[in-house]
């Protein structure tokens, strides 16, 4: 599998709620290599402010159209200027990066929250209806991606910070029960504290449980060692041993 | 033997160390070369440098490791490298499969440590070692050798008894006066010079009101401190007598020849590699560009050429 740097057209762009965007561009080479939990690193402007590109995960394909899509928030100057890219409009992208998730599960449960919820969406994608969904946020106005979800999902579960939505607390509330339910893989992606929690109590209800990680980067290709971290034995890069990694593996949070 | 490119019009040779296009790779910014191998022929590179290399396995530093700066990144990876033996063993064979030179960018923690490593690494399939003398000296109390006109000679010279191999020099710019800095390391023995590492900085977050860094301090690369590492090219060619290797912020040919005007006999792409990683390759066909627009046939006709009376103020070339 080789990886790209491509300039690719935008044939999407709009806005999922006040500060995320969903962005779709036209990038067959890439598009026929992603596997789910894959990202690519993105160039937002030409010149050197900002000098290095954004890791942006893989939020869906569209195989027929050669198009993929990126699900992000508006929080710095980068995304700011990538906010402000049309339709039509180039960017450098190079991908795909990184080792996905592995797919081999039957029953499969997908627990995420905030921007973890774009890599997921393609996973539940590709995992055609078998998916469960467990999504936590803040509170109901997080929640526009119940929508993105709800075609693709067997089952969507909800729980909101504020009771606002769903079962009132985080996804700790519902999952101990959960994986009483004979679910034989969980896949997690959100903010850090979610997913290590997830990851302990999936190791202690003795379940598989798959980790996608989210670390300062500044190549994705495993040569500048920002996003190195001690595994067991073994560093490990996020940017080529992972993002995704099996929940045993991260000792270092 | 390295095949000819480009009917030899970017070939250089630096005390030995003969290069195909003057473009080498900034230690640390291109790995092992094998991770870019998907964006470049590694062929077309002039020479691949790899990460800094020591005696044992090293982890690095903790907490965040690096973080974007206007027009650049502070990084503060401390140095993570699998060791000599892992890089010998794995590692090198498969670079030893691409025609193109390898230059190793070696550390230690004392002046022994330096000789030991350069000693293992004196083996086939290694090109040249450049010094990577930016780093704490243990027994002094963690004074980075490089900031130490003294104790970045006492490495080279080590380095030298140890090899046989092209000894390049990589001068650190957090110093008072680089042009000493240079004499020294030059009277110690180094084949060759190469500048500049980063300048160590620091970012604080304001929100959380704490440096961004786990180390605190970090490396600052990227065009943002181009003019300086030029400056430091310009001044340094004029005194003394072995080739240089310029870099700071190279992102495209018209980078890299300022810095063969400013003395330079060849450059590296560091942190370019990380925005566009055929960087290393793509700006030969840019010299080439500059060459037919200036007449030129040869890379070596620009070398020193912006110096106050051109290639005559550099006493390499008079020797």
């Amino acid at each position: 599998m080789a990886k790209t740097i491509a300039d690719v057209k935008i044939t999407e762009e709009y806005f999922l709620n006040d500060s995320t965007k969903l962005i779709e561009v036209y990038a067959p080479e890439i598009v026929r290599q992603a596997e789910p939990g894959q990202f690519v690193n993105v160039q937002v402007c030409r010149n050197s402010m900002p000098l290095l590109r954004r890791p942006l995960g893989i939020a869906g394909v569209d195989r027929e159209k050669g198009t993929f899509s990126m699900i992000y928030r508006i929080i710095g100057d980068a995304t700011k200027i990538l906010a402000e890219a049309c339709k039509g409009d180039t960017l450098s992208i190079v991908g795909p990066l990184g080792r996905g998730f592995d797919l081999s599960a039957e029953k499969p449960l997908l627990v995420g929250g905030g921007l973890g919820l774009a890599p997921l969406l393609f996973l539940a994608d590709k995992l055609e209806g078998s998916a469960y969904l467990l999504m936590g946020g803040r509170n109901r106005e997080e929640l526009f991606w119940r929508s993105l979800y709800e075609k693709i999902c067997r089952k969507i579960l909800v729980t909101t910070d504020d009771g606002s939505e769903g079962t009132k607390g985080t996804v700790m509330e519902l999952l101990p029960q959960m994986l009483q339910e004979g679910y034989d893989c969980v896949y997690v992606c959100g903010p850090v504290p979610m997913m290590k929690a997830v990851a302990a109590e999936c190791i202690k209800a003795g379940i598989k449980c798959q980790v996608s990680l989210e670390k300062y980067m500044a190549c994705g290709l495993g040569a500048c060692l920002s996003c190195s971290f001690q595994g067991i034995g073994k560093r490990l890069k996020v940017c080529t041993d992972g993002p995704v990694f099996w929940a045993e593996e991260v000792k270092e949070w | 033997m390295v095949k000819s490119l480009y009917g030899g019009r970017l070939a250089v040779e630096l005390a030995g160390l003969k290069m195909q296009t003057p473009v080498t790779t900034g230690s640390g910014t291109f790995g092992f070369g094998l991770e870019f191998r998907d964006f470049l022929d590694l062929e077309k590179v002039g020479a691949v440098t790899v990460k800094g290399t020591s005696l044992l396995p090293s982890a690095g530093n903790a907490g965040q490791r690096a973080v974007e700066t206007p027009s650049g990144m502070l990084n503060s990876i401390g140095l993570e490298n699998p060791g000599a033996d892992y890089f010998i063993e794995n590692t090198l064979p498969q670079l030893r499969r691409y025609d193109v030179p390898v230059i190793v960018n070696i550390y230690g923690h004392t002046p022994e440590e330096y000789g030991k490593v350069a000693e293992k690494l004196n083996v086939d399939g290694v090109n040249a070692l450049e010094i990577n003398i930016s780093c704490p000296n243990v027994r002094e109390g963690g004074i980075v050798f490089g900031t130490c006109p003294e104790a970045a000679a006492d490495v080279v010279s080590r380095v030298k008894a140890a090899t046989s191999k092209t000894v390049i020099t990589k001068l650190s710019p957090n110093v008072t006066d680089i042009v000493s800095m240079a004499k020294s390391v030059e009277a110690a023995g180094t084949d060759v010079i190469s500048l500049i590492n980063t300048l160590i900085g620091t970012k604080i977050d304001i929100e959380r009101r704490k440096p961004v860094l786990g180390n605190i301090i970090g490396g600052l690369s990227g065009p943002a401190v181009r003019p300086v590492a030029v400056r430091m090219c310009y001044q340094v060619a004029q005194a003394v007598s072995v080739p240089i290797i310029g870099m700071g912020g190279i992102m495209c040919a018209e980078d890299a020849i300022e810095f063969m005007l400013a003395g330079a006999s060849a450059v590296a792409v560091g942190t370019a590699n990380f925005v566009r990683p055929d960087t290393a390759e793509t700006i030969a066909k840019g010299m080439l560009d500059y060459l037919d627009r200036h007449g030129m046939k040869n890379v070596t006709e620009i070398i020193g050429q912006a110096l106050p009376e051109g290639k005559e103020s550099m006493p390499y070339y008079k020797k």
